[in-house]
């Protein structure tokens, strides 16, 4: 399979080497060019205008939410627009409050969560008098179930995690996570940032109450993001921004909100780019999310193959099952940033830091790993570079 | 790979001024949120002058040989010449060119002793 074609920054950047998927995706030509024609023939906005223009923009976007839904098994009506994964999770930390039952005030979250899925929850904390409670990480870098039994009870008012670790690749048990939530009656927040262009995402069987992620991350524009939410919990959770468009009534003193979605999307949205999301949908679809992840596993078995023969090389989560598309490592005394600067001059773009997981790097007492992650435009190839551009760089520290 | 040239290298190996200065007069400690590089300064300052100085912590080849040359540097200096380095006066000790992304990194050490000299 060559999937590079459909994505034209390697016809503009021959020889570049890009692993750092997991940060954002590049884009397929059918993405690039929805963008493009928008703009050019379909360009106004929403819920508004009286004219064929407004009314074809409005029905390309419900079109859009319908069809994004179907991606996840979830109703049009439980899809909420957002700019990103962090702004979903911000929206649910400033409303949630309204649909926590009496008597709850913890929320467990995991010990390898983005700060994305901790500082909104700190803060909230905080305000409300909450207290967080952590899963922690075994040493083959998976949650330690056993732990998640004893920390979620009856006082757990939300469960909050990721469905794959950012930094380690590994995929989480979420279904055993949200059956002792459930146990406990407790809401539940999935961040599949990670996730969604990698595993099949059924919303109804995973049965979470919410499910956040960003469209860049899955071939769409940067700017997009979804919240999925269960209906009957959209409908009791107050809008987190208002403004024009969340509203049936004005006077001066007083204001009354939709009942619908559109309570929530205050503003004029990024129109274009939930069409564009979409269109990145499509994509997937036309590849089929099974071949893509057969195609990602056995780069990833190539991968920590190749890798695990270098000498001096420290491997978080080396394990192939459970192990979505991303790969930490460290070459021994060599910094992570010192690594990632050497590839640049070779062109092989990695991530080097602590991918915004500073409690977990120092828990792993650690400053950073080099990161690199795979999409479907990847090939055995891109992974040859990469191991003669980590032998350079060993030559260096030498 | 212009920038790792054998002093910078040697100095990662090697640091000059590096580990824990008993009794200091003034310290600080300082991260680089960027990579998670953390630096601690410690000075032993009489009469204005910096008579010993010791860092400690981790970071990339360009953090660390910064902060040996910098230490090195600021030895026997009058604090207030400390307090007007700048940016070209690191980067003219260091002699490699520093991309943007890898600025922050070189500086590290220069702000976490100005913070330190904040009220010597």
């Amino acid at each position: 399979m060559n999937y590079k074609k459909d994505f034209p920054i390697f016809e503009e950047n021959k020889d570049l080497v890009y692993l750092d998927s997991a940060a954002t995706s590049q884009k397929p030509l059918s993405v690039i060019e929805n963008i493009h024609n928008f703009y050019k023939k379909d360009n106004s906005n929403i819920n508004r205008g009286i004219y064929d223009l407004s009314e074809n923009a409005t029905r390309k976007y419900e079109n859009a939410r319908k069809n994004i839904g179907n991606f996840i098994n979830a109703e049009e009506k439980e899809i909420v627009f957002t700019k990103n994964t962090t702004e979903s999770i911000n929206f649910l930390a400033n409303t949630i409050k309204s649909i926590i039952k009496e008597g709850k005030n913890e929320i467990v979250l995991t010990e390898m969560e983005h700060h994305s899925n901790l500082v909104p929850w700190q803060r909230f904390a905080n305000e409300n008098n909450f207290k967080l409670k952590f899963i922690p990480i075994t040493a083959d870098y998976e949650l330690d179930y056993n732990e998640a039994e004893k920390i979620i009870n009856e006082k757990t008012a939300l469960v909050s995690l990721t469905h794959v670790s950012n930094v380690f690749g590994t995929i989480n048990n979420i279904n055993k996570i949200i059956n002792l939530a459930k146990e406990n009656k407790a809401l539940t927040l999935i961040d599949a940032a990670q996730s969604i262009v990698h595993i099949n995402v059924d919303v109804k069987k995973i049965n979470c109450d919410f499910l956040v992620f960003s469209g860049h991350k899955i071939f769409a524009p940067l700017g997009i993001g979804v919240l999925y939410g269960k209906k009957e919990h959209l409908n009791n959770c107050d809008p987190f921004i208002l403004g024009g468009g969340t509203i049936n009534s004005v006077s001066y003193s007083d204001y009354d909100l939709k009942d619908s979605l559109e309570k929530f999307e205050a503003g004029t949205q990024n129109i274009s780019g939930v069409i564009a999301l979409e269109e990145s949908i499509n994509y997937i679809n036309k590849l089929g999310l099974n071949n893509i992840q057969e195609y990602e596993r056995e780069l990833l078995i190539y991968a920590l193959g190749k890798l695990k023969k270098i000498n001096n090389i420290i491997i978080y989560n080396p394990k192939i099952e459970n192990h979505s598309s991303i790969i930490s490592f460290n070459l021994k005394n060599i910094h992570p940033h010192d690594v990632a600067s050497i590839l640049n001059d070779f062109h092989i773009a990695i991530r080097a830091g602590h991918h915004c997981c500073m409690p977990l790097m120092k828990k792993l007492n650690i400053s950073g790993t080099c990161r690199i992650s795979f999409s479907v435009y990847n090939t055995k190839e891109d992974i040859d570079k990469l191991l003669l551009g980590l032998n350079k760089v060993q030559e260096v520290f030498r | 790979m212009d920038i790792y040239t054998e002093i910078i290298l040697d100095l990662y190996k090697n640091p000059r001024n590096k580990g824990i200065l008993e009794n200091p007069t003034h310290e600080n400690f300082k991260n680089n949120p960027l990579c998670g590089d953390e630096i601690k300064v410690q000075l032993k300052v009489e009469n204005n002058i910096v008579n010993e100085v010791k860092f400690n912590g981790n970071g990339c080849a360009i953090s660390q040989a910064s902060a040996s040359l910098l230490t090195d540097k600021i030895k026997n200096m009058n604090t207030e010449e400390i307090k007007n380095l700048n940016k070209d006066d690191i980067l003219e000790i260091l002699h490699i060119p520093i991309s943007p992304g890898r600025l922050k990194c070189a500086l590290l050490s220069l702000e976490t002793i100005k913070g330190a000299l904040k009220n010597a």
